[in-house]
């Protein structure tokens, strides 16, 4: 079970630190998302792994989980549910403003690449 | 047990939804309300300032959870100073926005009050996770407030600015996640006694998380190279939520103060000062590139984001040097940076919003209104920031540099804190000749009617009032230090801080 763990916390982080060097807001947007799983399944095995134990008092078991990183687990799922929704609005707002999915804003510049969705537009001055 | 201290936190939580719930379609209900919230934290803060300068720290538990297991937040002369700072900045920055930034969208008063309740918090809480939970509110707070206004710019960097933060957050969860599978505490008082004493094969795992921690709190200090967020983040907000962002990056360095010394300080055994052989060359770097960054500068708002990353670099260099004269004197220049960053944001806007043409570019232009209030307040501004006598600037930087005489880096503290001065000055000295002297073209008088912003007294009188205060702090600099030399003195001795929280309400049954 500890292999299988370290190995699926290892490979959400691997592809979510991936996804989040890429350039488009989507795929940033992605990684977060994979990054956060990892660090809930990592969060949880904090407390060791036990299995087939309550993690309250109870007058049967005879062995305890540790129920802390079970409450943490919850706070940190509540929070990165929270600000993925939040940082797609922004993303999708700063698509809409600026015409373009790149997480720099300066997708105008390679409009000729393959799949970027760029539309014609007048530059304008943003700001106030 | 005080049970004041948690009004700190539960006057702005509710004050911000009934801001939403009540004053949202009423404006002057809402800027009233407001400005009441941010007046009673300050008064508030002036009691926790005075009642701490008297007392040990006091504690308060949540729901009356006994200390290692339950939240508890605690006030020592530390925290007081900081939710004084806090209550201050954000009533004077406050008063700004009121002069028209707040009408350019929706909820800005609500967003301000949960902005205030994350800083707050932060300063107040004496557990991890809880910090993390602050943190969240106060960035959340901050995104809301970050695009405040929209715009295409505004937006793009606001997008950044949140990523950059999310990952930091993930961080933080990691090195918490770390730290409590080996000490098995998320109490901040609880870990500085159970650091010294783990076992030596669970050292490696305790020392990552605490490093990954430095890194949280380098993000939120703009330590170089986890600074890269600030330039566009702050040059980009809005005037008055940049203001109050100042004091966001010392909620990064408050951290770094109150762990550091706390668990992981002299009485910590193997683990002794941990953080010290990276803060400090880190604080060198991020000074230079925060100077050569004023320098620069390409518009206004650029160079108070890099000025911001200097004094951020001297601070922590007082920090890093781990020492009670050295963080007293960090301690003086926090309050002098806090409050002059936040003003020439201030300035800085006023001044872009008068020129039509040329914004906040640095450009020689035509004439603009106010010119010669302006050019005095920016004067003073670059006085203060550059480290100059007489203003508190210098007296700070002066300080730092007495301290770091007994450090093995010294010399290279002592040139590079005193080379990137003259950076900044030169840096400044372009600036202020560019906007204020050097003017041609066509006239924009009279001023631009249409901008709310530069309309009204207000953003005025609330910028003159926070030179005041720098000017304040420098003339009473005396009792200042002496209080701030004895806040040094308690962060220093742990054990009273341990004692307040596991002594009274601890496990004593």
């Amino acid at each position: 079970m500890e292999f299988l763990l370290a190995s699926a916390i290892g490979g959400l982080t691997t592809a979510g630190v991936y996804l989040l060097l890429r350039a488009r807001t989507f795929s940033v947007v992605l990684g977060l998302a994979l990054l956060s799983y990892a660090t809930n399944v990592f969060l949880f095995a904090m407390g060791r792994l036990v299995t087939n134990a309550p993690p309250v008092i109870s007058t049967l078991a005879t062995d305890y989980t540790d129920p802390l990183p079970q409450a943490l687990v919850l706070t940190a799922i509540v929070i990165s549910f929270g600000m993925t929704a939040v940082v797609v609005v922004m993303a999708l707002r700063s698509y809409l403003e600026s015409d373009s999915d790149h997480i720099d804003g300066n997708g105008l510049a390679q409009a000729g690449e393959p799949g970027s969705v760029v539309l014609p537009v007048e530059v304008s001055e943003g700001g106030r | 047990m005080n049970q004041w201290i948690v009004f700190a936190i539960l006057l702005p939580a509710v004050m911000a939804p009934v801001l939403v719930l009540a004053a949202r379609h009423d404006i002057v209900l809402a800027r009233v309300l407001s400005v009441a919230a941010c007046a009673a934290q300050l008064a508030l803060a002036l009691g926790f300032f005075v009642s701490a300068s008297s007392e040990p720290p006091q504690m308060y538990a949540l729901g009356d959870w006994p200390a290692p297991f339950g939240i508890v937040l605690v006030l020592d002369r530390l925290s007081a100073l900081m939710l004084l700072l806090s209550g201050a900045l954000s009533l004077l920055v406050l008063l700004y926005a009121i002069g028209g930034w707040d009408a350019r969208g929706r909820h800005f008063h609500a967003l301000w009050q949960f902005q205030v309740m994350g800083i707050n918090g932060a300063f107040l809480t004496g557990d991890f996770f809880n910090l993390f939970v602050f943190f969240e509110i106060l960035l959340i707070a901050s995104y809301g407030l970050m695009v405040h206004g929209g715009g295409r710019d505004r937006v793009g960097a606001g997008v950044q600015y949140v990523v950059v933060n999310l990952l930091g957050s993930t961080l933080f969860l990691i090195a918490v996640g770390l730290i409590y599978s080996v000490a098995g505490t998320l109490n901040m008082a609880d870990l500085a006694l159970k650091v010294p004493e783990l076992a030596q094969g669970d050292r490696a795992i305790l020392n990552t998380g605490a490093l990954l921690l430095l890194m949280v709190f380098g993000v939120k200090a703009a330590l170089v190279p986890l600074h890269f967020w600030l330039p566009g983040t702050y040059a980009n907000a809005p005037a008055p939520v940049a203001a109050l962002f100042a004091i966001m990056t010392k909620v990064g360095a408050y951290s770094i103060i109150r762990l550091y010394v706390l668990a992981f300080g002299a009485e910590a055994g193997a683990s002794a000062w941990l953080a010290a052989p990276w803060l400090l060359p880190a604080a060198l770097v991020t000074l230079v590139l925060g100077m050569a960054g004023v320098l620069g500068a390409r518009s206004l708002g650029q160079l108070a984001a890099f000025s911001v990353i200097g004094s951020m670099g001297t601070l922590l260099i007082a920090v890093g040097l781990f020492s009670e004269q050295a963080l007293g004197a960090g301690l003086y220049y926090l309050v002098h940076s806090t409050l002059a960053a936040a003003a020439l944001f201030l300035v800085a806007d006023l001044v872009s919003a008068r020129r039509i043409v040329h914004g906040g570019q640095l450009d020689a232009g035509p004439a603009f209104a106010d010119s010669g209030l302006l050019s005095a307040y920016f004067f003073v501004l670059a006085i203060a920031v550059c480290g100059m006598p007489p203003l508190s600037g210098f007296i700070g930087k002066l300080l730092i540099l007495d301290s770091a005489r007994s450090s093995a880096l010294v010399a290279w503290i002592w040139s590079l804190v005193l080379g990137t001065s003259l950076l900044c000055i030169v840096g400044f000295a372009r600036a202020g000749s560019t906007l204020f002297w050097r003017r041609h073209g066509v006239g924009d008088l009279p001023p631009p009617e249409q901008d709310v912003s530069s309309s009204g007294v207000l953003p005025m009188v609330s910028t003159g009032a926070i030179l005041f205060a720098l000017v304040m702090f420098t003339v009473f600099a005396g009792p200042a230090t002496v209080w701030l030399d004895d806040t040094a003195a308690q962060v220093f001795q742990p054990g009273q801080y341990i004692d307040a929280v596991l002594g009274a309400g601890g496990i004593n049954e």
